[in-house]
């Protein structure tokens, strides 16, 4: 039998450690935070937002140069990859929860967790020999439907988690006032789960918005803004991961600026993001 | 507990005998089992139940836990038709058609008839007035006078109508127990089901709250037909005008609430309702 004392100590140690590990998770991220924004910072000008990237002569030339296109482009890549990957993501979670005996959903709980251990790069390559083979060239589409492999499995999964966290008396609440199967999950679970959906979808969208790897040989790349909005699509197009990448192995020190100026655009992209779904789906009435 | 019992079954009595005539009538048959088996897997829940349930009666059903009381009220409405595993046989009667037949949607039997569960169930992102509707509403009834006219008669039938009737438009969530479990009931009442199958709706609550549902049911029984499962045996006496004892699985006996506490044919019916074990 220990002592009150020796107890109290165990307890004191216990907690410290805690915290211990917590700023120890913590640290990075600020770290990383921190880093990005000294190095970066100075590369932020009007220029940067409105220009394109261009040559590298542009640069050393004293013309202005800036990642717009880097910019909009990432935001299309990005909004496809949601627009195919959150209604069938969607789909297979209220599947995978509404439905557990179905016979289909061994199978889809297999594939969805080996596609989401599957490495990334090999997403790319699918989306290559799916949509750039066929199609001729490298386009928008091709890497939205890359990241949209890259959301799926964890949209699938969080959705999941999201409606089987609302009991199961609310269903059969609602199939009792002689709702049918489809109204009773579209009426009540989802409203009632709508928080964690968005979560899960940010967590998904932020996931695949840091990937460069699939874009490789899916969106490309590229120095130029297209000269209409359907080139983004159709055809190759420059997003910031895949840019930071290209810009930090390049020989120019201005480049390796922007370089880090880009991953500041990439941070306040995904915080900002998170932002604005944080404050949509503010619950209305508190469970 | 004994006198307690006695006096509740005396006030019965009046009310019973002069309905007397119902409990032999089959025409006054609004619901009833034939044979009704329920298994899961290999396990059987409930094994060959016959019970008649009478038209505005409330029908109480009793026994010790795990004796299928509430397995067999979820057969009536089929809530078992989720539960994959879950098998059904046997014949289960409304108005003398088979809910189980097939060519007979589950959803419209939901609807005639109705059910209240052991815990509230209010939809937690719903307002009061949304919540009593929602059956209605969920399927399309957009009309704001038909919806209140609704709203207010379900939450006058459930005895909430005057605590809520100025914040129908707050959270549901926002109720006490007891209230979210009237408001379980309007929403239930709501739909107009010709039978009410409510499980062990107080089991929950605090003995006041316990005590509205009970007057309610008294009152309700005029316009529905309920069936309520019950753990309290002194709750089956209050609210009951016929009583059915279930045991492992198995129909023991059934009656006049009167009969069965006073003079139950089976010696396990009588030990339980004793006290002796459960």
């Amino acid at each position: 039998m220990k002592t009150l004392r020796q107890r109290y100590i165990r307890d004191r140690i216990m907690v410290s450690l805690l915290i211990i590990s917590t700023i120890i998770v913590l640290l990075p991220l600020l770290i990383i935070i921190f880093y990005v924004f000294v190095n970066g910072i100075s590369a932020l000008s009007w220029d940067f937002f409105t220009q394109e990237l261009g040559s590298p002569g542009r640069a050393m030339q004293g013309r202005p140069t800036g990642l717009v296109h880097t910019i909009i482009g990432t935001l299309v890549v990005d909004s496809l990859a949601l627009i195919f990957a959150v209604p069938i993501g969607i789909g297979a979670g209220i599947m995978l929860s509404e439905f557990p005996d179905h016979r289909l959903n061994p199978t889809l709980r297999v594939m969805n967790d080996t596609l989401n251990g599957m490495p990334a790069v090999l997403k790319g390559l699918l989306a290559f020999v799916l949509i750039v083979k066929p199609m001729g060239t490298f386009s928008g589409i091709a890497g939205g439907v890359a990241l949209a492999f890259v959301m799926l499995p964890i949209v699938a999964r969080s959705t999941e988690s999201a409606l089987m966290s609302i009991p199961w008396s609310i269903r059969e609440a609602g199939l009792a006032i002689g709702l049918p199967r489809w109204r009773v999950i579209n009426s009540t679970i989802i409203p009632a789960a709508r928080f964690g959906l968005v979560t899960g979808m940010l967590i998904a969208f932020a996931r695949a918005a840091g990937e460069a790897a699939p874009l490789l040989f899916t969106s490309f790349g590229n120095n130029y803004l297209s000269n209409h909005w359907t080139g983004m699509i159709f055809g190759p197009v420059d997003t910031l991961p895949q840019r930071l990448y290209s810009l930090a192995i390049s020989p120019y020190s201005h480049w390796h600026e922007m370089g880090w100026a880009a991953a500041i655009v990439l941070l306040g992209f995904v915080i900002f993001s998170f932002l604005v779904a944080r404050i949509a789906t503010r619950q209305k009435f508190y469970t | 507990m004994e006198p307690d019992i006695v006096r509740e079954n005396n006030t019965l009595k009046q009310t019973t005998t002069e309905h007397n005539k119902s409990f032999t009538d089959e025409s006054e048959i609004r619901m009833q089992t034939r044979n009704l088996s329920v298994h899961y897997g290999s396990a059987i829940g409930v094994q060959d139940v016959t019970l008649p349930v009478y038209n505005n009666k409330v029908t109480a059903l009793i026994g010790p836990s795990g004796c299928g009381k509430t397995t067999y009220l979820r057969a009536l409405n089929r809530m078992h038709d989720l539960t994959r595993g879950t098998i059904v046989s046997g014949e289960v009667l409304l108005d003398g058609k088979n809910i189980y037949d097939p060519s007979i949607d589950p959803v419209i039997i939901r609807r005639r008839v109705g059910m209240v569960f052991q815990k509230p169930t209010p939809f937690p992102t719903m307002s009061i007035f949304d919540n009593v509707v929602a059956g209605l509403k969920l399927v399309g009834i957009r009309n704001k006078n038909l919806l209140n006219d609704v709203n207010e008669r379900a939450l006058r039938q459930a005895a909430l109508f005057d605590e809520v009737k100025d914040r129908l438009d707050k959270p549901a969530t926002s109720l006490s127990g007891g209230q979210q479990q009237r408001l379980s009931i309007a929403r239930a009442l709501a739909v107009e089901p010709e039978v009410l199958l409510m499980d062990e709706p107080t089991s929950s609550l605090d003995p006041q709250s316990t005590n509205r549902i009970e007057e309610l049911i008294h009152t309700l029984k005029e316009q529905v037909t309920i069936i309520i499962v019950t753990h309290n045996m002194q709750q089956a006496g209050r609210v009951s005008d016929q009583t059915a004892f279930f045991y492992v699985g198995n129909l023991v006996e059934t009656g006049e609430t009167k009969t069965i506490f006073t003079n139950p044919k089976e010696s396990r019916t009588e030990d339980y309702i004793s006290g002796r074990f459960g």
